[in-house]
């Protein structure tokens, strides 16, 4: 209860902010452009559309995640609102968890308004209605829960600018750290084979979330990539908050 | 059963690139009876707020215990009781005054009863009914404080704990304060508010811990540590000239025709009294000054 008390006033807090609408508007902005370059590529107009369209409901997502991700925990210290929160009777993890949830909605009602553009347009150019399409938005909503769990580690110990830079980079190395396998192969030396491999596991691998080729291309996809991929981000992001809660919860105040 | 028990509070930090520690409590330990207005009086930088935060489990002391009606102050059903108001407070400046209290009102209570009734009394509390749909981004200063005296109430709690609350206010919003601590008070409540401000401490508290340099100096019932001695009489005349009223006293200030003068012997104060009195002369004002906390909280800085 006290979770979604805090979860709500999250929300509200992210959606009274102007920096939010203002990635919303240039994604938006960016999924209706797709269809000026579908006009100017050869060959089949509408797998544009959807190719540009996926890449900026997910692109945009994480931009939103990481910046208030990063901002809005970080905001409570700096401001020092957790002081009055935290002399309240709840606990230092359902204040954490309350922001990873309140994080959450506020992205969910994003990636909806972003995704309704998308369908919008989709059907505009005669393509029907595919579920494929939901189940890809839906592993990219997972990698934007992944994501924001990340910083909300890191701002639970550093500032807002570093959090932001951090959680940007393992944005970006998740997206190759499938590569990782091929180094662990090519590394000779034991120990450097194992701190590879120790780095593989500690990683996000976000690739598991990109099914996006698959869906545009109408490349198969296996049920069991797609259920494994989402546990994978449940267990993800429930270490991760189990991390964060450890540092929280050891932390002063100052 | 004492209301707040602290005893032998240690905190240190580590500052700086290379972390060098640094004491900022040097083992605190005090008392707050039940229905007491305890102050809570020191110079910035003493420990006052380290202290506070400590008692509301922000950060961990190094060493020390302390109790919250017996109970550990980390406990949850303690923190229930608890009622707090940061010192600069910034809250949620999105929030209207009616979305703000609401909202602390679910972190402290889950069951939701009358929620809407307790909100209204308190905005009535503190003076901001017709504010209650102001975004508080608009709020001045005091009208701030005020709001965040209503959420330290918010569950109706036993201890109320203030830093520096009439820190910034204007005579009038630091008398509102003081009457909101006084009717806490009145209604069987325990207030412990830190300040550096003598005057508010001698004006409500009953018990007064005076902290410099992270250390308790002094400690007691207010009666106790200010005795009723006269030390000196302070009294204005005119109509005499300055230099006739020379052998009673030594002169502060003089200004037109009326002159201040501090008279340390009791036997001039009669003196001077029928003294100005034959002289056709008039007293403005006798004011005896007792020995005051002020006097023993410099005494006890000009010691260190």
């Amino acid at each position: 209860m006290k979770i979604l008390t805090i979860a709500l006033n999250t929300f509200k807090e992210a959606i009274r902010d102007r920096i939010l609408y203002l990635i919303l508007f240039v994604s938006i902005f960016f999924i209706v452009f797709s269809r000026v370059l579908s006009m100017i590529t050869v060959g089949d107009e509408l797998k544009v559309i959807k190719d540009v369209g996926l890449a900026s409901i997910s692109i945009f997502g994480v931009f939103m995640a990481i910046i208030i991700g990063t901002n809005l925990v970080y905001k409570e210290i700096d401001k020092r609102t957790i002081y009055t929160l935290l002399s309240k009777p709840i606990h230092r993890y359902e204040f954490l968890l309350g922001k990873f949830l309140g994080l959450n909605i506020t992205l969910l009602v994003m990636v909806v308004i972003m995704s309704v553009v998308f369908f919008g347009l989709m059907f505009l150019y005669g393509s029907k209605f595919e579920s494929k399409f939901l189940i890809a938005i839906l592993l990219i909503f997972m990698e934007l829960a992944v994501i924001t769990a990340i910083s909300i580690l890191f701002s639970s110990f550093t500032t807002p600018i570093l959090s932001s830079v951090f959680t940007f980079f393992l944005y970006l190395i998740g997206h190759f750290s499938q590569n990782f396998k091929f180094f662990i192969a090519k590394t000779k030396a034991p120990i450097g084979k194992l701190l590879i491999r120790v780095l593989y596991y500690i990683l996000p691998n976000l690739e598991k979330f990109n099914i996006k080729t698959e869906v545009v291309h109408n490349l198969p996809l296996s049920s069991n990539f797609i259920l494994y991929s989402l546990l994978y981000g449940i267990f993800y992001v429930l270490a991760v908050l189990f991390l964060s809660a450890l540092i929280f919860h050891k932390r002063d105040f100052i | 059963m004492n209301a707040l028990e602290i005893k032998d509070l240690y905190k240190s930090f580590k500052v700086g690139f290379i972390p060098k520690k640094k004491e900022i409590l040097k083992g605190i330990s005090l008392s707050v009876k039940k229905g007491n207005i305890y102050g809570y009086l020191g110079p910035n930088g003493a420990g006052k707020t380290t202290t506070i935060k400590t008692i509301l489990g922000l950060i961990f002391p190094d060493k020390g215990e302390i109790k919250i009606f017996g109970r550990n102050h980390l406990d949850i059903k303690a923190k229930k009781k608890i009622g707090f108001l940061p010192e600069n407070p910034y809250f949620y400046d999105y929030l209207t005054a009616y979305e703000f209290l609401n909202f602390y009102m679910k972190l402290s209570n889950s069951h939701h009863k009358n929620n809407e009734k307790r909100i209204n009394e308190l905005l009535n509390l503190v003076g901001l009914k017709s504010h209650s749909n102001l975004q508080l981004r608009k709020f001045s200063r005091g009208m701030l404080q005020r709001i965040g005296i209503a959420q330290a109430l918010i569950s109706d709690p036993e201890l109320v704990i203030l830093d520096e609350p009439l820190s910034g206010l204007d005579p009038i919003g630091r008398k509102e304060i003081r009457d909101v601590i006084l009717k806490l008070k009145e209604e069987g409540k325990t207030v412990f508010f830190s300040s550096h401000i003598l005057q508010d401490i001698e004006m409500i508290c009953d018990r007064v811990g005076i902290i410099i340099d992270g250390r308790i100096i002094s400690q007691g019932e207010l009666e106790d540590l200010i005795s009723e001695e006269i030390l000196y009489t302070e009294i204005t005349v005119s109509g005499v000239p300055e230099i006739e009223l020379k052998n009673f006293g030594e002169t502060v200030a003089s200004k037109g025709e009326k002159v201040l003068l501090k008279i340390y012997r009791k036997e001039k104060i009669e003196e001077i009294v029928s003294f100005i009195i034959s002289k056709k002369g008039k007293i403005h004002s006798l004011i005896p000054r007792t020995y005051t906390l002020e006097d023993i909280f410099l005494g006890a800085v000009q010691r260190k």
